[in-house]
Order: structure tokens, then C-alpha cells, then sequence
């Protein structure tokens, strides 16, 4: 590294010494920060010329406008700091003399839209820098030819792996259950059971890291923990909603030992190192084997000593799951997602991006664009309708000539038309689209007629849509407290506490994984083979006895489907096991149809594992005289017109469209504490949504934001795949009363939030409810 | 639906009709928001006027009015109507052939244009009723400009829907127009031109309104 450096062209007719010699990318900051960090010191040590830096979105203005003029040898980074330089007049001069590329944690940034960003950033470096080697580091990847091919430039034909390095297997990790004496909850997520049992494990390691799944639950167990903390550890808590001060604190404690444990959630999964921690403790399910095993692999760092874990189920499903990742832990079963399709919103974003940079041939940049390879495949038609959503929208109504942000010049080359455009890309660059948070502050209930007072203590922040289901006097469930929804001052919620034992509104859960498809499938072949239920708890193993005994447990590959009366309904309860998110999307499926078939379904509940619909009418006798057919109630064909008609009004669907809006730069991004009023004026994504499904349903946005919905908050191919699997495999049993499998799901009802989109019925009801009050 | 005495019928739509004139009147039509947004560099749907007239025309023909009065902001801009495409200026003209239609002036389009047909006037006096644009909180005043839209909570959803606001002296009609957004009648601007929280939301559902008291509807 010591060679003298090149003059190079800034492309503004100046000369300066050469750009950058390597970049590292990382997808935290935080993990960035770290790296440069130890890097330094051998640096320092072994009296090397080299400069190396940081530069993410906390960097000064300043020193990253310097960066562009003089940049360090190495410089460290994140994918949408890479997307903001390449956009730049400087990007030729900065990386044309580029050797290397590290991509840190690859395996967690190839599976998202960041990732869809990245391999286009990969690409362009190509173009600017063909010299150049790009290395990803990766110790969880269940398929590693996906990152061998994302790393390379792919040629049209055929395709191009990067060379694999197996690094030494590590011992192998001692993890186990925690088997506890308490009894194990039915439902929930709190581990509130365990507590003693994790705060001794706590007391006799040195560092233990207690990860958890949601930020709520990293709030009530860090509570709960330091309520039983007699001996005064040093205990603190970690996630994402927390401020970055506090977060920066709690990191160097972490790394100056300290501390004696940290509570934390995914906020501190990737690999940043975290000293002397000899103990991982995983609260609730494990949710995936490859989260699980990056979890577990953040305990001992050196490799010849095997980590140290213990998972805490914090109810009976979560058990089976946590068996079935122990078992996939043993066998290093990785599970990670394939590769994606890059999505068309990004490409947009690209495409801009390409063009705040430099004047462009079509041609060359569709050629740059498919060696990335997400988009190995994309079609020209595809590129080209994104061309035309960039510059003019991409209406089949071409109206909007005029106003082009980028156009063709005589030479064939697309330039933006103004600098307004760059500055635009430039705010709103990035594929992350965080919902809009509002903050939580606590205060005294109101007695008749006062004032609220101001200025409670704050406990956190949660999504703003969570807040708009409620009516001031709802109680739910956040920070591990019962609170009441009071008012809504400004951009906070005030809030009180309850003393009510059961909120109205289910639980805020922000933040949850889906069980990974591998997981869930080793979930239904334990349920399957009682001779395995040796190694459960007393307790599983009698539930699932008696449920043998009771109803049946289905084979690996079968639906079941359970009917029962219960109070004044009717439930019925099937167990597909694909995740909370495709349960959903089967619930309002399924009652539209039941629906439709006047069978008039009140509402449903799922959970990871389960769904529950409930009416008023019985199902089993009409499911026995044949009136009702379950293989065509769970048919596939629920996936075309039922879905489509749903995915007119959904909610999630209009969600999962304004963030495609967002990305592919329709939509400007809101900042926090953007004034509500501003807020206002700008056009709700939601109009825009219902204009094109009537007059442009092949628009680049839907498009994108139905490829979304398959595999996002809507999970549809999740449940595409699992309706297809269990044609033929239905297997109903009718019942006198609920089942042992069924209690947990019965039990979210209240918990969970009750699905059902908000829509005209909601309002007779209310509107009802007042006329009842009128006349009482 | 009385407003100071007068028996209306309030549409689903968004639209009032008073059957003993055979008079129609939407409010804040905003044509050409789309095109007004892209030319500040935001490049929204070109579709909003088309789609606004679409609803426009199956109003009028289901009630077939004599009389038409678009209550103001039936332009999103003093351009629009020259931004407007032959096709939708050719489907205004359609729905103004057999009929008296009135252009009430308002803060987006103050000035009387050439080529949309029609009669431009600032307000409409037919007794006891006076239409216009922006709300004075007069007896017997249908307007809109406000916009106003209520927001329900039930069972852990909420819905917010256009409405009409109103009481039995005066009226505010929902924005008719497709790229149009609402404004909550629990902002202050509501309950300073009602005297008091003492009016009623309409809101408009699929097929028919849903009619809550101002104090039972949630702030935003």
C-alpha cells in the first residue's frame, strides 16, 4: 500500500493525487466505527502511511465534503454512503484507482432492498474501477454461490463466482434449553417465568448479552431484570429506538468490560466485538437457525473455545421451536433467505442517482445494471420503464414532458435538468423507510375536566399508526406497563398508568421476525414423531399428549384444521406454521370467504404457529353434510381475485406502496420533527395508490410494491407455497371444546391485534354502538 | 339532511342536492393538482381529473340537475385550466351541455377563465341558501374550502373518511376532488366558524353516510 499515488482527473479539468485505495462497507455504523477503530491501533503501531476514515450519516458536513476533495486511503462506510459518492461529479476520480472491496456481514445486507442498492453500487464500481476485488465476509450463509455470484460482475450468459474461502469451523457451541422449574406460560413473550433463572445465569458469568426479539420486550425484561437485581450488576439495555448517545455509552462500557450484561435486540446481532462475553442468552423463539447461530457466536471470540448459550422459551410453541434450532445448531443447518430479485423502486433510485453523477447512454448503464446480480435478469423493458418513471414519471399518459427531471440530450446522453433534482436524490437516498414514530410519554390520568399536565417522563417511541387504532381511554400494553391512551399533544402521546389487568387494544409489537420457513418445517416433523419428545420438557410433552389424545397432531406436511364451540362462538383453528405475517394475510383471505359463503365470520387471531377464526354459526356440521368444503376454502385460487380485491383496501398494501413511493423518489421522505403542518401539504400516498390501480395497474410503483408483498408484510408466497403443500392434506377434527394445541392462539385474542381492515363496517358498528347509548 | 330549513339530500359522493331547484353543488374539485405538483418536480399521477369528472358524470346522471355549482378550488391553480387535456376539456363541456353551470370563485382559482364554459359569480343567493367558497359561519351558508374529514376509532381500527360538517343553520361540504386530502373537524378552524364542538360529521361510506356527533369524532 505503500505505492506513491497516480494524478488523476477530477473531471473538472484538475489533476489531484489518486482517490481511494480500499472500502470497507459495513451495514451498521456502529460496526464501521468499530473496525476503524482496531485498525488504527496496528496501523499506529506499525508506523504505516496509511490513512484510513470514517464517513456515515453522523460524519460532519465538512470533513465528507473534504473526503470527496482529499479522500484517505481506506475508507469506511455504508451502502447508502457509497449510493450518495457515486452520485457525485467526483466518483471517477474518487474510485477509479480502487483495489479493494470488503463487505462486512454480507449474508445480512444481500437479502433486502439495501442489498439491491449495493450490488448496483458494486457494479458501477466495476465500471469505474475493473481492477478491482470485492470480498465479502460472511460466517452465517446457507447458499454461499449467492454471495460468490453477487460479488462478481455477471456476464449476460452464464455466471461468475467469486473464490470461496472456508474459514477454520469454530468448536463446536455448547447451547441448551433452559429447563425450567417454573410453569411455562400457555402465550406471551415476556419470559416473566424465568426471570430468577436468567438473573442467576447473569451472576455467575462475567459479561452475559440477553438477546430478545422485540424492542418492547428488550424494555420489560431490562425492567423486570434490574426490579430482581439485589446485587447491584451492572446490567443496561441496547436497541434501536434508544438514543445514539445512550447507545454510544453503552457500547464502550461494553467494550471496557464494564458491564455484566446487556439487554438487547438485533440492534446488536452483526458482528461488532464486544470484548469479554462468555455468556449468550436468547429470550422467546430463535426464529431462525442463522439468526441463532450469529447470535450464539457473539459469546467467546476465540475460535478454538466453543460458545456458550442458553435459549429461554417464554411459552410452549416457542419450546418445540427453540428444539428444533437446537437440533439445527448441531448439524450448522444455516437457513439464511436466497437471493433476491433486485426490486424496481431501487433501480429508479439508481438510475437517478446514475444521472446526478454523470450524463448517461441508456445502453451502457442497462449493460452496468444487469452485472449486478440481483438484476442479472432484468429486462430491457423493465430498465426502460424505470428510465421513464425517473424522468417523467412512467404514465402511459404522457403528460408531464415538460416537467422531466432528466431528458435526452442531442448528444444521447440523459442529464438531469436542473440541480434542484441531484439535491432531492441526495435527501432522499437510501432504501430504509422507518414508519413515522411518535413519543410515548407518561403522565397522571386526568381527573374529570383538569388539564393534563405536561412533561412526563418519556418511555419510548411507537409507530404512528399503532396510536391512530386508539380512543382516548384504550388501554394497551407498551414498555412492559398497562397504560392508558389520554391525549395526543403535539407529536407525543400522553399516557397514564392502568390498573386495568386486560388492555383493550392488543399489545404494540414493533419489530418481529417471522419463523424462517426451515425452521417452521422441523417445528411440524417434531410435532410429528412423538418418539422425539423425549428430549422436551414434563410439561410440552403432556400437552402434546393430551392433544394426541384429545384431537391429533398432523403429519410433517398436513393442515390441520380444528372446529370447536367456546362461549357464545364458534371457532375454528388451523396450524400452518408459516409466521405470524402469512396467518394474516390466510385470516383476511379466509373471511372474506367465509364471508361470502354467509357464514359470517366475526374476526380471526394468528400467531406464529396458528390462526383462530371465530363466528357466531357452527362450521363442523356444514363441513360434515358437505356444504362447506375445506380443500376449497384453503384453495390456492384465494390468491387471485380474493386477494386482489383485499389488496385494494389493505392497509398493509398501502404501506408496502408508500414505501416503494419513497424509495423510487416519488414521495419525498418525512424527517422527524418535520412539522405536522408541513406534513400536510404534502399528497397522501394512499390517493395516489387508488389512482393508479384504476387508470395504470401495470405502473412501475404497483409493481414493485406487489413484488414487496410477496414476501413482506404480506408474506404471500409464503402462503402461496404453504396452500399448495397442503392440497389434498386437510385433515378436520371437530371438537367439543377447545383444544391443548389451540389455547395458546385463543389466548392472543386481546393480546394480538384482531385483523380485519378498517373499512365501512367498522363505522356502522360504531355508529350503532352510539345509537344503543342514545336509546339506553 | 335541513340546512336553515331546507331539506337537502346529502349524496355518498360528496355532493348535495336541493330537488325543488334540481340544483347539484360539489365542493374543491382541485383539477389539475396532479399537474400542478409536477410541475414543482413532483410528478404525481396525471390521472386525478380524469377521475374526478369519471365520479362527476355518474352524478349527473343519476340526478340529472338543472342548475350545477361547483363550490370553488374547482382548479387546483390559476393554470390549470390550461393545462387541462382536450379529453377532459371536452368531457367538462359535456356535462355543462343542457344545464346552468356555475364557477363559484375561489382562493386557488379567484379569477374567471376562458374556454371551461359555464358563468363565473363569487356566490349564489337562492333564499334561504347562499353558496360559496370560503365559510363565514352565515345562516343558511353552504360552502367548502375547509375540506373536512372525521376520524372514528372502534375495537382497535380507525377510519378516516371525507364528511360534511355541519348543523342546522350552515354546511360544509366534503372536497370532491380525487388528489384532495381532509382536514380534521376537531382542528380548531371547526369549532371557531360552529360556535361550539356542537355540529355533526357525516362521514361518507360506501353507500350511504355515517353520521356521528363533532364530539365523539378523534383528533388526528
Amino acid at each position: 500500500m505503500g505505492e506513491v499515488k497516480r494524478k488523476l482527473s477530477t473531471g473538472r479539468g484538475i489533476w489531484r493525487e489518486g482517490g481511494l485505495h480500499t472500502l470497507y462497507i459495513s451495514p451498521l455504523k456502529a460496526l464501521a466505527v468499530d473496525i476503524a477503530r482496531n485498525l488504527e491501533i496496528p496501523v499506529r503501531e506499525m508506523g504505516l502511511k496509511v490513512r484510513l476514515e470514517t464517513r456515515t450519516g453522523d460524519t460532519p458536513a465538512s470533513k465528507r465534503q473534504r473526503q470527496r476533495r482529499d479522500p484517505p486511503d481506506i475508507l469506511l462506510t455504508t451502502p447508502e454512503q457509497l449510493a450518495l459518492l457515486l452520485a457525485t461529479a467526483d466518483a471517477p476520480y474518487l474510485f477509479s484507482s480502487l483495489k479493494r472491496v470488503v463487505l462486512d456481514e454480507l449474508h445480512s445486507l444481500v437479502t433486502s432492498k439495501r442489498g439491491d442498492l449495493l450490488s448496483l453500487g458494486l457494479a458501477r464500481l466495476s465500471a469505474l474501477a475493473p481492477q478491482m476485488t470485492a470480498i465479502g465476509l460472511s460466517a452465517t450463509v446457507a447458499e454461499p454461490d449467492d454471495l460468490r455470484r453477487f460479488l462478481m460482475p455477471q456476464p449476460i450468459e452464464g455466471e461468475r463466482l467469486a473464490d470461496l474461502v472456508l474459514g477454520q469451523a469454530g468448536a463446536q457451541p455448547h447451547v441448551q434449553i433452559l429447563d425450567t422449574d417454573e410453569h411455562l406460560p400457555w402465550a406471551g413473550h415476556s419470559a416473566r417465568h424465568a426471570l430468577g433463572e436468567i438473573y442467576n445465569l447473569i451472576k455467575t458469568h462475567k459479561t452475559t448479552l440477553v438477546f430478545v426479539n422485540t424492542r418492547s420486550q428488550a424494555e420489560f425484561l431490562f425492567q423486570e431484570l434490574w426490579r430482581a437485581n439485589d446485587d447491584n450488576l451492572a446490567i443496561a439495555l441496547h436497541h434501536g429506538s434508544l438514543d445514539v448517545a445512550q447507545r454510544r455509552r453503552v457500547e464502550h462500557a461494553m467494550a471496557g468490560g464494564k458491564l455484566r450484561a446487556v439487554v438487547c435486540t438485533s440492534s446488536l446481532d452483526l458482528g461488532v466485538d464486544w470484548g469479554d462475553v462468555d455468556l449468550v442468552v436468547n429470550v422467546g423463539a430463535p426464529k431462525g437457525s442463522s439468526r441463532l447461530l450469529q447470535r450464539i457466536g457473539r459469546s467467546n471470540h476465540r475460535l478454538d473455545e466453543p460458545s456458550q448459550a442458553v435459549l429461554v422459551p417464554a411459552n410452549r410453541f416457542e419450546v418445540l421451536e427453540c428444539r428444533a434450532a437446537l437440533d439445527a445448531v448441531a448439524e450448522n443447518a444455516q437457513d439464511t433467505p436466497p437471493l433476491r430479485t433486485g426490486a424496481l423502486d431501487v433501480l429508479a433510485q439508481h438510475i437517478l442517482g446514475r444521472a446526478c453523477g454523470e450524463p448517461f447512454f441508456a445502453d451502457d448503464v442497462y449493460d452496468e445494471v444487469r452485472a449486478a446480480a440481483p438484476y442479472v435478469a432484468l429486462a430491457r423493458a423493465d430498465f426502460d420503464a424505470a428510465l421513464d418513471f425517473v424522468a417523467t414519471g412512467g404514465y402511459a399518459l404522457k403528460a408531464y414532458e415538460r416537467f422531466a427531471k432528466f431528458r435526452q440530450g442531442q448528444d444521447g446522453r440523459w442529464r438531469i435538468t436542473h440541480p434542484r433534482v441531484a439535491q432531492a436524490y441526495r435527501m432522499n437516498v437510501g432504501t430504509i423507510v422507518e414508519a413515522d414514530m411518535i413519543k410515548v410519554r407518561l403522565v397522571r390520568s386526568r381527573t374529570s375536566g383538569a388539564l393534563i399536565p405536561r412533561g412526563g417522563r418519556l418511555l419510548g417511541e411507537v409507530e404512528e399508526y399503532f396510536i391512530e387504532t386508539l380512543t382516548p381511554g384504550d388501554t394497551f400494553v407498551f414498555a412492559g406497563e398497562i397504560l392508558k391512551y389520554e391525549t395526543l399533544v403535539e407529536d407525543e402521546v400522553y399516557v397514564s398508568r392502568s390498573n386495568a389487568t386486560d388492555p383493550k387494544v392488543p399489545a404494540y409489537e414493533g419489530g418481529k421476525f417471522p419463523l424462517s420457513t426451515y425452521l417452521a418445517a422441523r417445528v411440524r416433523s417434531l410435532l410429528a414423531q412423538p418418539e422425539d419428545w423425549r428430549a422436551l420438557p414434563d410439561q410440552v410433552r403432556e400437552w402434546l399428549e393430551i392433544q394426541e389424545w384429545r384431537s391429533l397432531l398432523p403429519g410433517p406436511r398436513d393442515l390441520l384444521v380444528e372446529t370447536f364451540p367456546r362461549a357464545t362462538k364458534h371457532y375454528l383453528v388451523c396450524y400452518p406454521f408459516e409466521g405470524r405475517l402469512a396467518h394474516q394475510t390466510l385470516g383476511m383471505l379466509l373471511t372474506r370467504r367465509l364471508e361470502r359463503l354467509r357464514m359470517k365470520p366475526l374476526g380471526f387471531v394468528a400467531n406464529e404457529y396458528a390462526l383462530a377464526v371465530w363466528g357466531l354459526g357452527d362450521l363442523a356440521p356444514r363441513i360434515e353434510r358437505g356444504e362447506l368444503s375445506l380443500a376449497k376454502l384453503f384453495d390456492e385460487d384465494m390468491l387471485g381475485d380474493d386477494l386482489e380485491e383485499w389488496l385494494a383496501e389493505s392497509a398493509l398494501m398501502k404501506r408496502t406502496f408508500r414505501t416503494c413511493a419513497i424509495i423510487a423518489g416519488l414521495i419525498a421522505r418525512r424527517f422527524p420533527g418535520e412539522e405536522k403542518s408541513r406534513r400536510q401539504l404534502t399528497i397522501s400516498t394512499d390517493l395516489v395508490y387508488d389512482v393508479l390501480r384504476k387508470h395504470q395497474p401495470d405502473h412501475l410503483l404497483l409493481r414493485a410494491a406487489r413484488a414487496d408483498a410477496a414476501t413482506g408484510l404480506l408474506d404471500v408466497r409464503r402462503l402461496g407455497e404453504m396452500l399448495s403443500r397442503i392440497k389434498g392434506r386437510i385433515v378436520h377434527k371437530a371438537l367439543d371444546h377447545v383444544s391443548p394445541l389451540a389455547v395458546p392462539v385463543l389466548l392472543e385474542i386481546g393480546r394480538e391485534t384482531v385483523y380485519g381492515e378498517a373499512s365501512d363496517a367498522i363505522l356502522a358498528e360504531a355508529a350503532d354502538e352510539l345509537i344503543k347509548e342514545a336509546m339506553s | 339532511m335541513a340546512v336553515a330549513g331546507v331539506s337537502l339530500h346529502a349524496d355518498p359522493a360528496g355532493a348535495l342536492y336541493w330537488p325543488e331547484h334540481g340544483l347539484l353543488a360539489i365542493a374543491d374539485l382541485h383539477l389539475e393538482k396532479g399537474s400542478s405538483f409536477a410541475a414543482r418536480g413532483q410528478l404525481l399521477p396525471p390521472y386525478d381529473t380524469a377521475a374526478t369528472l369519471e365520479r362527476l358524470t355518474q352524478l349527473i346522471a343519476l340526478y340529472a340537475p338543472r342548475v350545477l355549482v361547483a363550490l370553488g378550488d374547482s382548479f387546483h391553480d390559476g393554470g390549470g385550466p390550461e393545462r387541462l387535456s382536450g379529453i377532459d376539456r371536452d368531457a367538462i363541456k359535456a356535462l355543462q351541455r343542457g344545464r346552468e353551470w356555475i364557477w363559484i370563485t375561489g382562493n386557488h382559482d379567484p379569477d374567471p377563465s376562458d374556454g371551461i364554459g359555464g358563468s363565473f359569480h363569487a356566490e349564489l343567493h337562492i333564499a334561504p341558501l347562499t353558496f360559496r367558497h370560503l365559510p363565514t359561519g352565515a345562516h343558511g351558508e353552504v360552502c367548502g374550502h375547509l375540506h373536512p374529514a372525521a376520524r372514528i376509532a372502534y375495537r382497535g381500527r380507525s377510519v378516516r373518511r371525507r364528511c360534511f360538517a355541519g348543523d342546522e343553520r350552515r354546511i360544509v361540504m366534503p372536497a370532491f376532488g380525487t388528489f384532495t386530502g381532509g382536514l380534521n373537524v376537531r382542528e380548531a378552524v371547526f369549532c371557531d366558524l360552529f360556535g361550539t364542538l356542537a355540529f355533526t360529521a357525516h362521514m361518507l361510506g360506501d353507500d350511504r353516510l355515517y353520521t356521528f356527533p363533532a364530539k365523539r369524532c378523534l383528533a388526528d
